[in-house]
């Protein structure tokens, strides 16, 4: 590689924004799905008072912690890394995108930052009731924030409720509401959630299953692996038909994305409209060499028929270059086309690793000890298949930033040297790949000791012990 | 009233919340290696900002969405202009946050001793850049016609902002120790005290170089009483602190903090970021902010949210008023269940 494409602002932002956006993704799932986990198993113990739940509710209420703190500090890079490195994006459409963000701060992550450092200190301090309301909070607030971003998002994706101001030369915001109720942000909000709850379900049946293959807290565990199961496919069946709509949304907005994610060069009708399985093809995915396929199954996904027309990508590069002048419209076709079938097939194989789980154990039946090592390290299919999601979403946008509204290449920060980005590019992998060892160390220590010490909290009359200190 | 004037005055409230509130953490995280004798000590100073410095830290986070939201320009400019300071602060504040969470993990005395070192670093690395950064926004950058900055790293260092990050420092380490005093109680409690009597000196005397330095070159008489009231009210600070009243001396040490933030934005007035040497390229007020729609929506927003937030926030800091003492530290609780899983 030449030392000035080494050097080029534009692909280094594009480099550090993916990978920080992914590294702050890996806790943000886990903070989501498994704070509201966490409140599940306080409820229980409010309603039943069993210790069982307590003991849960510490134990996977420690490993949220650990988790939650990696999610903030990463966040803040997140917030920072618009302004610092897409500075002309930011410029053109900070009078509508700003405002998502800005709501998610003041309604969201300030309910977060508060109520965690309630539930955690507050123990002893509140009543029992309101100590779990803080956690109910902080669940709330972590879907509210996800809601927001996803509306900010949404609009990158499928530009609505704006105007252009030529005198200012950016877009300005016409319709919050039309911002906030965006098609793509109304699909993609449930897609995410759901698949969030997936990833938690993933970490509380792999946990249980360590433990019960050692046949160790059984009286824990077992509750949590059922509940763990069951999370995974109710989560699993709202994560497929959310998906679904977020796909017709999809192809009705952004239907560059759709040939893309198929690898579909010509407009196709009905049975012609297939959906591949696997295609082996020239390297440039122009040529197709082998391929499994499904006929009418892109067409039904698409248009939720069997006769329908999925337009393709030759026939929408022709479209586009009319519309917004010469140039390439088309994404990284073997990403889109690759990351779209990961993102389904992980996500479909850990539901069925969930189905095997509660079939082998059906009406007390103990699994054999593979099965138990097919759960445990199943864990992170979920959380690779909304990553891979994201990088199809993401990427499958390209070469927009907003989808026709402005090209990647003109979003980045004009005043940013190549040399200040390779700096903090190398600075965040550094610091961020160090901060993952040291992370995933401590969460398999916290998961591997089990949830006996957490009984600790309460004397033998139940009364909780004061816990001033936590640090 | 203009809105856009009133975004200006509800930025300088993040920012004053933000630096009165983390302003604290941040000072009670430098200070660990001057007044945390043990590790008791030093877990009985994290304890006091345990259930707080989350919420302290979001109000950066939610100042920067603000500024996003109502200055873009204004947000765009300065968060590339000033990149690698900010990576700086980011990779502290990163190093700091998860160092809170960390260090309780393991007993061994060199894992705990090594997050300390990256909380005093983390805590002091903020604390001083936010300075020099809002020193460089008072005194002015170059900015070119589009508005982006034109200078280096090495600019943004020189005198005037270093004095400026350097007086942010000692404020900000002197309220952590006054909120140590405040907060602890015991030998602890009175060597905060004692070491709050030299850094507040120190910092009463670099603060009022600074003030002064700012005054002569931003003279406004907005600025000029503003800039006394803080001196005034750091002196006070001193003086409750001398005589051992801790919550009067930290709540002039929060108003001085509060003054001194709302002086340098009185100085910037109407600008936004004054571009020097080239003053037409400066961002002012009405050329980096939002629409009169986008600014209507979120003023609606700030009007019922910023209350609420407050109020709960207020509740946070009512639920943990008590101090923490040394009584409080549990033996080592890791120490036992390591030798099980091992």
């Amino acid at each position: 590689m030449h030392v000035n494409e080494l050097l080029d602002p534009l692909l280094l932002s594009r480099w550090q924004f993916g990978l920080t956006t992914i590294y702050h993704f890996l806790f943000v799932p886990l903070t989501i799905g498994l704070v509201t986990c966490t409140a599940i198993f306080q409820t229980a113990w409010y309603r039943t008072a069993k210790p069982k739940y307590l003991q849960l509710t510490h134990f996977f209420g420690k490993i949220f912690l650990i988790n939650f703190a990696m999610g903030v500090v990463t966040g803040i890079v997140q917030e920072f890394q618009f302004g610092m490195n897409w500075s002309n994006y930011s410029r053109f459409v900070g009078d509508i995108f700003g405002a998502p963000l800005a709501l998610e701060g003041l309604l969201a992550f300030f309910l977060e930052a508060t109520f965690i450092g309630l539930w955690i200190f507050g123990w002893d301090k509140l009543p029992k009731g309101l100590h779990l309301a803080t956690i109910w909070i902080v669940s709330v607030g972590s879907i509210l924030s996800a809601y927001f971003i996803l509306a900010a998002n949404a609009f990158m994706q499928n530009p609505v409720g704006y105007h252009l101001n030529p005198a200012k030369g950016r877009a300005e915001l016409t319709d919050l509401w039309a911002v906030l109720t965006n098609k793509v942000a109304l699909a993609a909000f449930p897609h995410t959630i759901f698949g969030c709850f997936m990833v938690s379900a993933g970490l509380i049946i792999a946990v249980a299953a360590w433990h019960l293959s050692r046949n160790q807290h059984l009286d824990t565990m077992r509750p949590a692996l059922k509940f763990g199961l069951w999370l995974m496919i109710g989560a699993g069946i709202g994560t497929v038909l959310s998906g679904d709509q977020l796909g017709l949304a999809m192809v009705e907005t952004q239907p560059m994305k759709m040939a893309a994610a198929e690898a579909l060069y010509k407009t196709s009708t009905g049975a012609d409209a297939s959906f591949s399985i696997f295609t082996l093809g020239t390297p440039d995915g122009v040529h197709e060499l082998f391929s499994i396929r499904i006929p009418y199954l892109l067409s039904f996904l698409s248009t939720h028929t069997l006769t329908g027309t999925v337009e393709g990508i030759n026939d929408l590069q022709a479209q586009y270059t009319q519309l917004y002048g010469p140039g390439d419209y088309t994404p990284v076709i073997w990403v889109t086309y690759w990351a779209f079938r990961w993102m389904i097939g992980l996500g479909a194989a850990h539901i069925l690793v969930a189905l095997g789980g509660l079939w082998f154990t059906r009406k007390g039946r103990t699994p054999k000890p593979w099965m138990w090592k097919v759960a445990i390290w199943a864990m992170p299919l979920s959380l690779l298949a909304m990553i891979v999601g994201w990088i199809f979403t993401e990427m499958g946008r390209q070469p927009w930033i907003v989808f026709s509204l402005m090209k990647t290449a003109d979003g980045v920060s004009p005043g940013t040297s190549g040399l200040e980005v390779l700096i903090s590019l190398i600075a965040f992998t550094a610091i961020y790949g160090t901060l993952a060892v040291v992370e995933f160390k401590l969460i398999k220590k916290a998961a591997q000791r089990g949830p006996d010490d957490a009984a600790k909290h309460f004397d033998e009359a139940g009364e909780p012990i004061p816990v001033t200190t936590v640090y | 009233m203009d809105l856009a004037v009133l975004w200006f005055g509800i930025i300088a409230f993040f920012f004053v919340g933000y630096f009165v509130l983390d302003g604290f953490d941040f000072g009670v995280g430098m200070a660990l290696p001057f007044l945390g004798r043990d590790d008791t000590d030093r877990r009985v100073m994290i304890n006091t900002i345990g259930p707080i410095w989350d919420l302290n830290e979001t109000w950066v986070i939610v100042g920067g969405a603000a500024l996003f939201a109502a200055f873009p320009e204004w947000y765009a400019t300065l968060f590339s202009g000033f990149y690698l300071a900010l990576l700086l602060i980011l990779l502290a504040l990163i190093v700091r946050g998860v160092s809170f969470e960390y260090r309780h993990q393991r007993a061994s005395a060199r894992w705990k001793k090594s997050f300390d070192g990256m909380i005093v670093v983390g805590s002091a690395i903020p604390a001083f850049l936010w300075g020099v950064a809002f020193s460089n926004i008072v005194q002015g950058v170059a900015l070119n016609a589009h508005h982006d900055y034109t200078g280096t790293l090495f600019d943004l260092l020189n005198g005037y902002a270093l004095l400026g990050g350097l007086t942010t420092l000692l404020l900000f380490f002197t309220h952590g120790v006054v909120f140590v005093s405040l907060k602890t109680d015991g030998d602890l409690r009175l060597r905060a005290r004692r070491l709050a009597i030299w850094s507040g000196l120190a910092a009463i005397v670099v603060a009022a170089v600074f003030l002064g330095w700012t005054a002569v070159a931003h003279f406004s008489p907005v600025f000029l009483a503003l800039a006394i009231l803080a001196a005034v009210a750091l002196i006070a600070s001193w003086i409750a602190n001398l005589r051992g009243v801790e919550g009067w001396s930290f709540g002039f040490m929060a108003a001085t903090i509060a003054l001194a933030v709302v002086s340098l934005f009185a100085a910037l007035f109407p600008d936004v970021m004054p571009s020097s040497p080239n003053p037409e390229n400066s961002l002012t007020i009405a050329n980096a902010s939002s629409s009169q729609l986008t600014l209507t929506i979120m003023t609606w927003v700030a009007a019922i949210f910023l209350p609420l937030i407050l109020v709960y926030q207020g509740f946070t800091y009512w639920i943990f008023r008590k101090r923490v003492t040394r009584a409080h530290i549990p033996e080592e609780p890791e120490s036992a269940p390591e030798s099980v899983t091992a």
